[in-house]
């Protein structure tokens, strides 16, 4: 242990702390832009400067280790005096449209603003005035607001190995951007948004799309429709003052309701409809020597990054839709018949945890229903605002009920939100279909966690099917390489672009830390165990769509709305 | 009264630089013979004995800062000669490539077996392509004859960038990346180059090496100022009767280097100030000229020793236009990773326009004040520290040029 | 040499992008975004940090410019010598202003700082080859050398 002295209070931390860790053990929060719990230190934005006895120079509380004996000040006249000025040459070229800015009371750099009471800046404003970049569906940056912490950076080549941002220029000419100084569209950018999570402003964003929401709404001749993902009700509550999870499902369903969707449904039930075709498609090629291992196919962003990177290991990718896209063809086809709607007059909305949903919805292939499939994905985050919008209190907003058809899931559903889920899934269902047998346990426990790689084997009458789970693409990237090398023992891998899986994805509640992600990730457990159907062949709604309208999974209806195929995306940089 | 005494520029003139044989005939190569007769440990401690200190601008004990890279456990570590010489007025380091090669290699080889590299780079900065040259037939010269015995030396050349100059800069840069500094600790003789225990010493520190292994530590103490001894390379620049350059010992005082070596200014002109030790450096007014050049010494008058630039300006002059131009390079050579630096550099340059143009107020002044204490303190690394020097100390000297151009 | 073999010669130094750069540079003068690209899949860096390094050192250019590279030192020692002087004298031989190129390709005129040759100010550079204590009276003599 290391003794020091902070502000006069002595503190004992272990040996390789930082400044900042120290202050934090005896509550004292340093101000910071460049850190991020979750990321090597930077020590580039140099608010965090702290007087160090025996120093001229202040240090940087975050990339300072401590060191027996050291005497730390963190609030003298002079680190007020730098933190002030420092924070005033940061603003001085950022602009100050807070009021209309999509992270308005929610920016790192408003509060520092605001805590360090910046009020006269000396510096003449002088906004740098670049065009946004809205070449992607999902994504929008203001180079304007970016403030060159590098978190953005960090996430996209060190928790993604997506590299799809770097600096550009020096000095107060340098700039993040694309790869090459191109959109955002032309470089291997994956649309996954971590790196939205990651600014600590509002120089990365999804791009908003709440104006088509209301006029949707407003068209007397739509019917608006909507699909929830799995992951969204344990962290919607986050965004309407409610711990993770606290927001019961039917509430919330009462809730999109009052903002206008005419029916309810649920992506779960796709999830579960995954299942089967997946699982299925997992035996065929177990059976018949298919391309192994099989990949999963639910995340759009994995789904980016193998066709930008891996573009040799398509044939291993699941042809199996997302959940959001089979339920997309199923609405204006099976739903529409059922209800006896006129599908043109569908209006279908979906609400992800994910940025690159809006890109996977805007596909040209995702058509197979003769319109459209999704109209409309707005996220997690965006459904928060329209909440916050409609002065809607919570607390006191009576349940409601899922519409029929597509609207009743299991547990099994309900955990695709989560690394893992997928995974754990398929395996309830796997099990059952090959053994016969009924699974007396159906937790999965060793495919679930934060763990960047996970891996099982499953005895499926006596052959023993291995699998691999990767969340972050970094993660992923390691599993590819082992496939593309031959050298992977693996039969079936589950990859989520996004780190803890759609609970972490980049259209969630903004949140830095993984901590966060894991919180998510137990109340998806919690919800799993409380539902009275854990499978996903065991859905009553998933045994009436094969009876009435698919018939068999992978027969002729499927491979027409539920499957898909792949195209490398021969980016010309990465 | 100080004479000029040249140590590292002993062979200046002397011997055909091309020509290793001019070198060992001169004695080169003895020095490397005797350090690898000595343990590395005694090597060491004789370097850190004879008080030699950094000549890149930090001025750090060379012995002392050996023993940690000496004392890291590591297989591999290297030697890395600092050949960035990107101050302006400063052309020390290219006087010693071009006409003594051999004096720094042996220099790093000495430095290599002290602390047990096997691979020394050069990184010379991109502006002097014939240097590099130079350097490279050297370096053949010697591994044809074997001195170097099984140390490898690579030039790598940088390629326009001020910042380089700073070590961990330069690192990074050798390393194929963009040439922004590192936060220190950790330090570059715990983990510098490919995270490895690394030794980063400037062409002048190299090139006294031999002389001081050959004739002691107690010799080359002796020379000059205790606390910073040896000699200087001086260049002089701007408003001086002879711009050349100088190798004196560490006693001498500011004005000796203008008006004995540099012949005092021209056409009978007043003096106005000096800046030395590079562009960063504070400029002195008269009534400072009679301190020593030796590191410690300028410290006290709240300047620095640098790179041994000596810029002199006349009476004539428009010290607030040099300033201003000054801080241009500044704001043009900001690596741009840390915030003060990036953003503190370009307002000072603007500011410093503002006033030079006749639209300052004396505002301004207090405001690049208050980005002097704050960006000397704050910023990561020497360059945006240093940055706001030269127009401080021109407000602090020549207020009334300042308040001509507001008024 | 084609840019291909030229970077591949730097293969095998870690950390060589850019020596193999400037090598490419010296032929084509400017590092067109292929060359980017091939040397980050030699060197096996992203080609987003190629481009950083590219576009960070002020001796590359990513955009086409004249063959003959023409840095005219404004560091202070040379602005007090009478460096924009020079710089006028230049820009009315080539009919150019700074920052830009000659329409015939034959010449990019830039500003560098310092070049290290401040015994005889003001100083240019053409081509890395340098030319000591110029003015307007010696600058077309200088440029009829390239021409």
């Amino acid at each position: 242990m290391i003794n020091l002295t902070i502000d006069g209070i002595n503190v004992s931390v272990s040996k390789g702390s930082t400044i900042l860790q120290a202050a934090r053990e005896v509550g004292i929060y340093l101000p910071t832009l460049c850190w991020h719990p979750d990321q090597a230190v930077k020590a580039n934005c140099r608010v965090c400067v702290c007087e160090v006895e025996g120093n001229r120079l202040l240090q940087a509380g975050c990339s300072t280790p401590v060191t027996e004996g050291m005497v730390v000040k963190t609030k003298t006249p002079q680190v007020i005096e730098a933190r002030r000025t420092i924070l005033e040459l940061i603003l001085s070229n950022h602009p100050q449209d807070c009021l209309n800015c999509i992270r308005n009371q929610n920016c790192e750099l408003q509060d520092l603003a605001n805590e360090y009471m910046i009020r006269d800046n000396p510096f003449e404003l002088k906004v740098r005035g670049y065009k946004l970049d809205r070449s992607t569906p999902s994504i929008v940056r203001d180079q304007d607001k970016c403030i060159l912490c590098r978190r953005c950076i960090d996430a996209c080549s060190v928790t993604q190995s997506v590299f799809a941002l770097g600096v550009e220029g020096r000095g107060v000419n340098s700039m993040v951007v694309p790869t090459m100084g191109l959109p955002l569209m032309e470089s291997p950018c994956v649309l996954c948004g971590q790196c939205i999570h990651a600014c600590p402003v509002g120089a990365i964003y999804e791009n908003e799309q709440i104006d088509e929401f209301l006029a949707a709404v407003a068209d007397p001749d739509k019917i608006v429709v909507t699909q929830i993902a799995p992951a969204i009700r344990l962290a919607i509550g986050e965004e309407v003052g409610m711990n993770t999870g606290e927001l019961p499902m039917e509430v919330f369903v009462t809730g999109l309701r009052q903002m206008g969707f005419d029916h309810v449904l649920h992506t779960n039930f796709t999830a579960d409809l995954t299942i089967l075709e997946e699982g299925n498609e997992l035996l065929n090629r177990l059976k018949e020597g298919g391309t192994l291992p099989m990949f999963t196919s639910c995340s759009p962003g994995w789904i980016n990054f193998c066709e930008t990177f891996y573009p040799d290991l398509l044939d291993n990718l699941s042809t199996c839709k997302s959940p959001q896209q089979m339920f997309g063809s199923l609405v204006k086809t099976y739903w529409a018949e059922k209800m006896g709607i006129d599908p043109a007059k569908i209006y279908s909305v979906s609400i992800m945890p994910c940025t690159a949903k809006k890109y996977e919805a805007s596909r040209p292939e995702m058509n197979s229903s003769g319109y459209r499939d999704v109209d409309l994905v707005l996220t997690t985050r965006e459904i928060g605002r329209l909440f916050r919008m409609s002065g809607m209190d919570f607390n006191q907003l009576p349940p409601s009920d899922f519409d029929s058809w597509m609207g009743k899931y299991t547990g099994a559903a309900v955990i695709f939100g989560a690394t893992g889920g997928v995974m754990e899934a398929a395996l309830r269902t796997v099990y059952e279909v090959v053994t016969e047998q009924e699974l007396k346990d159906v937790n999965f426990t060793g495919v679930r966690g934060m763990e960047g790689i996970k891996e099982a084997a499953v005895d499926l009458n006596g052959t023993e099917v291995k699998v691999a789970i990767a969340h972050g693409l970094s993660n992923a990237r390691k599993l590819m390489d082992q496939v593309r090398s031959g050298e992977s023992p693996y039969h079936f891998i589950e990859i989520m672009a996004c780190p803890g899986g759609c609970i972490g994805g980049g259209g969630q509640p903004l949140t830095k830390a993984n901590k966060k992600r894991a919180e998510r990730i137990e109340a998806i457990y919690v919800e799993d165990e409380g539902m009275p159907i854990r499978k996903s062949h065991e859905n009553p709604e998933v045994k009436i769509i094969y009876d009435e309208f698919l018939h068999e999974p992978l027969g002729h209806k499927s491979h027409e709305l539920l499957h898909t195929h792949y195209h490398a995306k021969n980016k010309r940089y990465l | 009264m100080a004479e000029e005494m040249r140590i590292v520029l002993r062979n200046y003139g002397k011997i055909d630089p091309l020509k290793i044989e001019d070198y060992i005939a001169q004695g080169g190569y003895k020095a490397l013979e005797k350090a690898r007769s000595m343990s590395q440990s005694d090597l060491i401690a004789e370097v850190k004995k004879s008080n030699l200190r950094g000549r890149g601008g930090a001025g750090f004990n060379c012995g002392q800062k050996w023993s940690f890279a000496y004392g890291a456990e590591s297989d591999i570590k290297y030697v890395v000669c600092n050949a960035d010489e990107g101050e302006p007025g400063t052309y020390k380091d290219r006087l010693i490539m071009e006409n003594d090669p051999q004096a720094l290699l042996e220099g790093m080889a000495i430095c290599a077996y002290a602390i047990g590299a096997k691979q020394g780079y050069i990184y010379c900065r991109g502006e002097y392509p014939q240097v590099i040259k130079i350097l490279n037939q050297a370096i053949e010269q010697a591994v044809t004859k074997g001195v170097l015995a099984d140390f490898a030396i690579e030039v790598r050349s940088g390629a326009g960038a001020y910042v380089c100059g700073e070590e961990t800069a330069l690192i990074e840069s050798i390393e194929g990346s963009r040439g922004e500094p590192r936060f220190k600790p950790p330090y570059p003789p715990s983990q510098g180059l490919w995270g490895k225990p690394t030794i980063v010493n400037n062409v002048e520190t190299f090139a006294n090496l031999p002389a001081i292994v050959e004739n002691g530590a107690d010799w080359y103490a002796s020379i000059g100022v205790p606390s910073y001894p040896g000699t200087k390379i001086f260049t002089l620049t701007g408003d001086v009767n002879n711009c050349t350059f100088f190798e004196v010992p560490t006693n001498t005082t500011i004005r000796e280097l203008i008006y004995k070596f540099g012949g005092g200014i021209p056409a009978g002109k007043k003096f106005k100030a000096v800046q030395i030790g590079g562009t960063s450096g504070a400029f002195i007014p008269e009534s400072q000229l009679d301190t020593p050049v030796a590191f410690d010494n300028m410290s006290t008058i709240g300047a620095t020793l640098g790179s041994g630039a000596v810029f002199v300006v006349d009476e004539t002059r428009d010290i607030v236009d040099v300033a201003a131009r000054i801080a241009g390079f500044f704001e043009h050579e900001s690596c741009g990773k840390c915030a003060p630096c990036r953003e503190g550099t370009a307002r000072i340059a603007e500011i410093m326009e503002n006033i030079n143009d006749g639209f300052g107020e004396m505002s301004d002044l207090a405001l690049l004040k208050k980005l002097g204490r704050v960006m000397s303190v704050s910023c990561l690394c020497g360059l945006g520290q240093a940055a706001p020097a030269p127009v401080i100390t021109t407000i602090e000297h020549f207020m009334a040029d300042y308040q001509a151009k507001i008024l | 040499m084609d840019y291909k073999e030229i970077i591949a010669s730097y293969a095998d130094k870690p950390g060589g992008i850019i020596e193999a750069f400037h090598a490419v540079q010296s032929q084509l003068s400017y590092l067109p975004r292929e060359v980017i690209a091939e040397a980050a899949q030699v060197f096996n860096i992203p080609v987003s940090e190629a481009y950083g390094v590219a576009s960070f050192y002020s001796m590359f250019s990513t955009e086409p410019r004249g063959k003959n590279i023409i840095r005219i030192c404004e560091s202070a020692p040379c602005h007090v010598a009478g460096a924009a002087e020079v710089v006028q004298a230049l820009e009315r031989e080539l009919g150019i202003f700074m920052g830009e190129s000659t329409a015939d390709g034959l010449f990019a005129l830039e500003f560098t700082e310092c070049v290290g040759q401040c015994q005889a100010t003001p100083v240019i550079t053409i081509n890395g080859e340098p030319y000591l204590d110029v003015n307007a009276a010696t600058i077309p003599g200088i440029l009829a050398k390239y021409r």
